[in-house]
């Protein structure tokens, strides 16, 4: 996964609050390999509704509250990716579909969301935390931990491997201390 | 200095923090299903194996079909075979469908004794946090962190804010730990407890039995928490001995147990109290699980609403075929569902039998026990009799019409009094109507054809 700092883009806006992972990708396709691609499940019966309407190109979602709650498919997030979406801009998020977000190099922006449009190009600044459009800036929330990810576009394996020795040393002394918590054989 | 048991948890695990605050946990038990596909896949592009394949473990119950004698189709029976094949291949220990064992990851851990108290339990799934209700730290994950942990036994994570949920008093007969979880729910929202530990609290907690601990603890994540907690007790103690996967030691165990609690004068970021007696049997509306009603209770009228709100109940409205400012109870239904991660367990089938026992169900419905060792208890005890006698459906276990990944479906417009924990719009399929409640309360709904307040129908049958 490749890091990024800055996305310029056209946002498409979803009214609803609470719109969640089953809305994002129903379940039904969910046995779909990656590889085939996720983007035509994209908010798959909304958009067949009507309810939501997002055009081929859009970038940036501005979404309701606690966007992504509910079930940690990380298909919800692939379906955003893979239909080309860097950036969700919502008052809140579902905390698993945060942190797979973060794993997926999609930015999920904490902040009010009532003085953005549709109209015009929006800005997203990773580093400054901020979210420019035409003569309009604000900034967002986001944890240190997803931003430096992010950024650099971390792959945590590859990190944690590098503490192998810290964590072999951790499993013996632990196993140890809590010699229970081994399960039994069988 | 004072902790919370949720710091002492983590305290436990905690391998390493890094300078921006995440720390490195270990895991003590990682649960797999068929939806860890990608994880597996992930693993194998990049060439690594399991770490710790004894510590981690295959379910087959999403896809599972709940009619075995019917072959399932291609794809269901594609993601069966392939989590059979990464487990066979991986060496982990897997609780299949042949498996006199299988049932719901959520239901399975703690009935064969592999969740237990102060352990880390990770998996794929959001309603992890039903496990919880052991004293262990136990939360769901996406497929990129599934893929860690397979190759790490090792997570990130950030650090938590902590909330405390206290419910004193007595629970009115009837009323249980659905009702509890789906009352806050609708108190605080659906994000009320969003980047919070959620630690259950108080006299009405403690006098739940396990299998209600599970039910509330697994609806923790409805309400937007990670994880439920509560605290270990006698009653834990009590279900874990004599498990097949209990410590060979449980003194040690026990021992070591004793010290899993929030310490008297341990301060949580957030604290919240409900007074048992004042909960009512809760019915959920609309598309949210914090769309929740008690029974007795008006559907919203948009008209009524601040003007933020208004076209949210509009729109959960529309979709629910239901009309504004009318009374919740006496909605018509046109079927039920009994199983589910959350309310799947004997103690649930019995709370329903109660009810049905002698009287016939209006609607057609299914009941899916949430493990097998469960179905054969049920048996045992004359359950499936009951169900089979009102007219409902016995069928094996699964995750079944809870998320309808093995073709159990609710048809479209058709309205389900279920047992389950999303009433999100098409979660049962698609254009499906949910109605969240307990076993009881759906119980109810089917001898009556319509949403009813149980109480009515207790007389002269005592309390499950």
């Amino acid at each position: 996964m490749s890091g990024w700092q800055t996305h310029n883009g056209r946002a498409a806006r979803l009214m609803l609050d609470n719109v969640d992972t089953d809305q994002l990708i129903p379940a039904r396709f969910m046995s779909t390999p990656r590889s085939a691609g996720y983007g035509d499940f994209l908010l798959h019966d909304l958009r067949a509704s009507g309810t939501a309407v997002i055009d081929p190109g859009v970038s940036v979602l501005i979404a309701g509250r606690n966007f992504g709650c509910g079930s940690s498919r990380e298909a919800a997030v692939y379906a955003l990716v893979d239909f080309g979406i860097r950036a969700v801009l919502a008052p809140g998020f579902g905390d698993i579909f945060a942190a797979n977000a973060a794993n997926n190099g999609l930015l999920c922006a904490v902040t009010d969301t009532a003085a953005l449009t549709t109209d015009t190009t929006i800005h997203i600044d990773l580093a400054a935390l901020t979210i420019r459009q035409g003569a309009h800036t604000s900034g967002f929330d986001l944890d240190p931990v997803w931003q430096r990810k992010l950024i650099n576009g971390w792959d945590d394996i590859d990190l944690t491997t590098r503490a192998a020795g810290t964590i072999s040393d951790f499993s013996a002394a632990y196993a140890v201390r809590h010699p229970w918590t081994v399960p039994r054989q069988g | 200095m004072s902790r919370t048991l949720f710091a002492k948890l983590w305290d436990r695990h905690a391998i390493t923090t890094r300078e921006d605050g995440a720390s490195l946990l270990w895991i003590d038990r990682h649960f797999v299903h068929e939806g860890s596909h990608h994880a597996f896949a992930r693993l194998d592009q990049r060439g690594l194996p399991v770490a710790r394949p004894d510590l981690t473990f295959g379910v087959t119950d999403h896809y599972a079909p709940t009619r075995r004698d019917r072959t399932p189709d291609a794809d269901i029976a594609r993601m069966m075979r392939t989590l059979d094949e990464n487990c066979a291949r991986q060496g982990i220990r897997h609780f299949g469908l042949a498996d006199p064992r299988q049932g719901i990851v959520h239901v399975i851990g703690p009935e064969q004794g592999l969740t237990l108290p102060g352990l880390t339990i990770v998996c794929g799934d959001s309603h992890t946090s039903t496990h919880g209700a052991f004293g262990a730290l136990a939360f769901g994950i996406g497929a990129t962190e599934v893929a860690h942990v397979l190759a790490t036994q090792t997570i990130w994570q950030k650090p938590a804010r902590t909330m405390r949920i206290t419910v004193d008093g007595t629970l009115a007969p009837g009323v249980g730990a659905k009702d509890i979880a789906l009352a806050w729910i609708g108190r605080l929202g659906a994000e009320g407890a969003r980047g919070h530990v959620i630690e259950y609290a108080g006299s009405a907690i403690s006098g739940l039995s396990m299998e209600g601990r599970l039910t509330l603890c697994n609806m923790s994540i409805e309400g937007g928490a990670r994880c439920g907690l509560i605290a270990p007790d006698a009653i834990t103690r009590a279900y874990v001995a004599g498990r097949p996967q209990a410590p060979a030691d449980m003194d040690a165990a026990e021992a070591d147990w004793s010290t899993l609690f929030s310490d008297p004068d341990a301060v949580f970021d957030r604290e919240v109290a409900l007074d048992a007696a004042r909960i009512a049997p809760v019915v959920t509306w609309g598309t949210s699980p914090e769309h929740a009603l008690p029974i007795t209770g008006t559907l919203p009228d948009p008209a009524r609403a601040a003007p933020d709100e208004a076209g949210q109940i509009a729109d959960a409205l529309a979709y629910m075929g239901l009309s504004a400012g009318r009374p919740i109870a006496g909605t018509p239904i046109d079927q039920v569902f009994i199983g589910s991660c959350t309310n799947g367990r004997i103690e649930d089938l019995r709370a329903a039998a109660q009810v049905l026992r002698g009287r016939r169900a209006r609607v057609p419905g299914m009941v899916s026990p949430g493990s097998a060792p469960i179905k054969a208890q049920a048996e045992r005890e004359g359950l499936d009799r009951v169900f089979a006698e009102a007219g409902l459906e016995w069928v094996a276990s699964g995750c079944s019409m809870c998320v309808g990944m093995n073709g159990d479906l609710v048809a479209a417009g058709k309205r389900c009094a279920s047992t389950t924990n999303r009433n999100f719009k098409g979660r049962q399929g698609p254009g499906a109507r949910t109605h969240l409640m307990s076993p009881a309360m759906v119980a109810a709904a089917a001898v009556t054809g319509e949403l009813t307040d149980l109480r009515g129908l207790l007389a002269g049958r005592g309390t499950a």
